[in-house]
């Protein structure tokens, strides 16, 4: 992990540490804020010992992030913000999440993807997982879900 | 002996079934490597709104105390800790499995975890009314402080780095502020509609401990199924009994080094087990077996890390401060029903307190018989690949999420706190602070706002936030905690940087 994967995650903090408590501080009426000034103070002050530890390359905790990390996790990560974001709204939350959860599976099943059997074990999988989510949650929780667009 | 009374609700048909579908459940849970049993319980948490709490917080109990004990499953057979708790039972138990006693070791954890978590839920039975009652005496400022002493000691004690530890908890502080103040009605922090009502403590807590993990799983790529699971062969389960019983001094060392740390907030299971393990072994005519397949191993660590499980819940009962991670998130369960632990928990609601308190103690033997026999087929479920299990917890939390209140808001929020703290722990931050932050945020400026105002109208702030003995002794205890973590994070690098000149 190098000095700048240190510097520049506590450098952001840091910043948002210094910008709430210039929020706190300016924001009305006071007394409402007395209790986050006192809160950002002490933020501000720990983000930026942090900081300036970053800076001196004195901090060591931490594993970091590295190139074949963020090659892994982008696809899920993607998926997951678009199912969270637009997509759990859009279609439905059964509807999406059925799609999600095959779509995730697939990429990640390290099984290979040119046999038909394994496609059948995903389609099979994500249908029975989809049937206990709508059985727990539907039946038997009554929560109500955005509508799907499907049914 | 209040406690009596309450046995009976215990075993009403829906609370004895859901007791069963815990233990059950949190064994299964446990033993798969990734679902943490803070993660467990977060998840639970939705399912728990339409029962009665007394019968929400027997679900969420049971899966606690199981998840603890089921972890030791993959631990000993996969050598994978289903929870950090674990970390010691693998040290034996996986060498015990891999000489053909893998049976013998299981039989071992669970009925040590058994002797361990009945000792500690006794010690719950027992501490928290006489805790409650001398919580009667604590005034704002004395809750101001412990709830600043909730957030410093895990700040400082569960993290690798004290001063990152400490801003971890700052950050859960400052999440709490956002929504609208209690006195004035004023806006604070609102930068998007979602956030109108504050952050929703379940959909957070969920967001906190479940999405960093599956985006773990994520980031490990296309990965084949952990490693393979050891055979295991027939053991009696009497012969386990009277192997355990041989070895009395590990089951006393491991109940009572759980029990004690389980009191001490911050420090859990997993130091509990090391310490419990460490100390068994020095104590030991066998010392030198130690990680070859030792029984007294495997009973010091897994008597240890049940027997904290009931001690963690005292402060939380008594003076509503979480001792860990886990006991948050069921404070969480506990705020859903509209109750709040503390001095006045076992006078408002004896129900309630008692019913779940005895259902620890059934839960404790109902892990061990189940733990017996369901070992085996929980270890073929720590199998299940990395994938499906990403999936699955990913589209549980936004369904958890949503059902808190209906709203999409939540989700919004959990998927942002879930993603935001899977990179700060990558730089070394901790969730468990934070989470204390974040629940204990609004106790603190309650207590702060309340005795500025006693403050204000007699002594001034100073007199009465620094003043008096009770006062001061919570700021010594701070002080004292902050400081000790301080030195040992010196000394550990001062042992990094001797280890790095030597080679």
């Amino acid at each position: 992990m190098n000095r700048y994967q240190h510097i520049i995650p506590s450098g952001l903090i840091f910043a948002v540490g210094s910008w709430i408590a210039w929020m706190s501080y300016t924001q009305q009426p006071a007394e409402a804020f007395l209790f986050p000034r006192l809160i950002a103070t002490v933020f501000v002050v720990l983000s930026g010992w942090t900081f300036v530890k970053a800076l001196l390359g004195k901090s060591r905790v931490g594993v970091g992030i590295n190139r074949q990390m963020i090659i892994s996790l982008a696809p899920g990560l993607a998926i997951a913000g678009i199912y969270i974001f637009w997509a759990a709204k859009f279609f439905g939350f059964y509807t999406a999440s059925f799609a999600t959860f095959f779509l995730l599976f697939s990429i990640y099943d390290p099984s290979p993807h040119a046999e038909v059997k394994t496609w059948v074990r995903r389609v099979v999988t994500t249908a029975v997982f989809m049937l206990v989510m709508y059985g727990l949650f539907s039946l038997l929780l009554k929560v109500y879900t955005p509508r799907e667009i499907l049914f | 002996m209040e406690f009596i009374y309450y046995f009976g609700d215990v075993f009403a048909p829906v609370s004895f079934a859901l007791l069963l579908v815990g233990t059950i459940g949190g064994l299964i849970l446990g033993a798969t490597p990734g679902l943490s049993p803070t993660m467990a319980v977060a998840l639970l948490i939705p399912f728990t709104f339409q029962l009665e709490a007394a019968q929400g917080l027997i679900l969420l109990g049971a899966a606690y105390t199981s998840t603890v004990a089921g972890g030791a499953v993959s631990a000993i057979l996969l050598k994978i800790p289903g929870a950090p708790a674990n970390i010691a039972t693998t040290l034996d138990g996986h060498t015990m499995a891999k000489k053909g006693e893998g049976a013998k070791a299981l039989q071992l954890s669970f009925l040590s975890s058994a002797v361990g978590g009945v000792f500690g839920v006794l010690l719950l039975i027992f501490l928290t009314p006489l805790l409650a009652q001398w919580a009667l005496a604590f005034g704002p400022s004395h809750l101001f402080w412990l709830a600043i002493l909730g957030v410093t000691v895990i700040g400082s004690l569960d993290s690798s780095s004290v001063v990152k530890g400490l801003l971890s908890g700052s950050i859960g502080l400052c999440l709490a502020t956002i929504g609208f103040d209690d006195i004035m009605g004023a806006q604070r922090f609102i930068f998007h509609p979602s956030l109108g009502g504050g952050i929703n403590i379940i959909a957070a807590l969920i967001g906190l401990f479940a999405i960093p993990q599956v985006l773990t799983m994520f980031a490990k790529g296309r990965q084949t199924a952990g490693a393979e699971v050891i055979e295991v062969k027939k053991h009696s389960v009497l012969d386990a009994t009277k192997e355990m019983l041989r070895w009395p001094r590990a089951l006393t060392i491991g109940t009572l080094t759980g029990s004690i740390i389980g009191l001490i907030p911050g420090v859990g299971g997993q130091i509990a087990g090391l310490v419990a393990y460490d100390q068994t072994r020095k104590f030991s005519k066998d010392r030198e077996k130690f990680g070859t397949g030792h029984p007294e191993g495997v009973i010091a660590a897994e008597a240890a890390n049940n027997a904290m499980v009931g001690p963690s819940l005292v402060p939380l009962l008594t003076l509503s401060i979480p001792g860990s991670p886990t006991a948050a998130v069921l404070l969480g369960g506990l705020l859903i029903h509209g109750i709040f632990p503390g001095s006045d928990l076992f006078d408002n609601h004896p129900d309630v307190a008692w019913t779940f308190i005895n259902s620890m103690l059934i839960g404790q033997i109902l892990m061990c018989v189940f733990g017996l026999y369901v070992a085996g087929m929980a270890a073929r479920v720590a199998q299940v690949p990395q994938s499906i299990m990403a999936a699955v917890v990913l589209v549980l939390s936004v369904f958890g999420a949503y059902s808190v209140q209906s709203s999409m808001g939540d989700v919004y929020v959990m998927a942002c706190l879930g993603v935001m703290m899977y990179f700060l722990e990558r730089f070394g931050f901790s969730a468990a602070p934070l989470v204390l932050g974040l629940i204990l945020g609004p106790i603190a400026e309650a207590n702060f706002i309340q005795g500025s105002m006693i403050a204000n109208a007699t002594d001034g702030m100073g007199v009465y936030f620094l003043g008096g003995a009770l006062n001061l002794f919570l700021i010594a205890v701070v002080v004292a905690s902050i400081a000790y973590s301080v030195w040992m994070e010196i000394r550990v690098q001062k042992l990094v940087a001797m280890g790095e000149a030597k080679t």
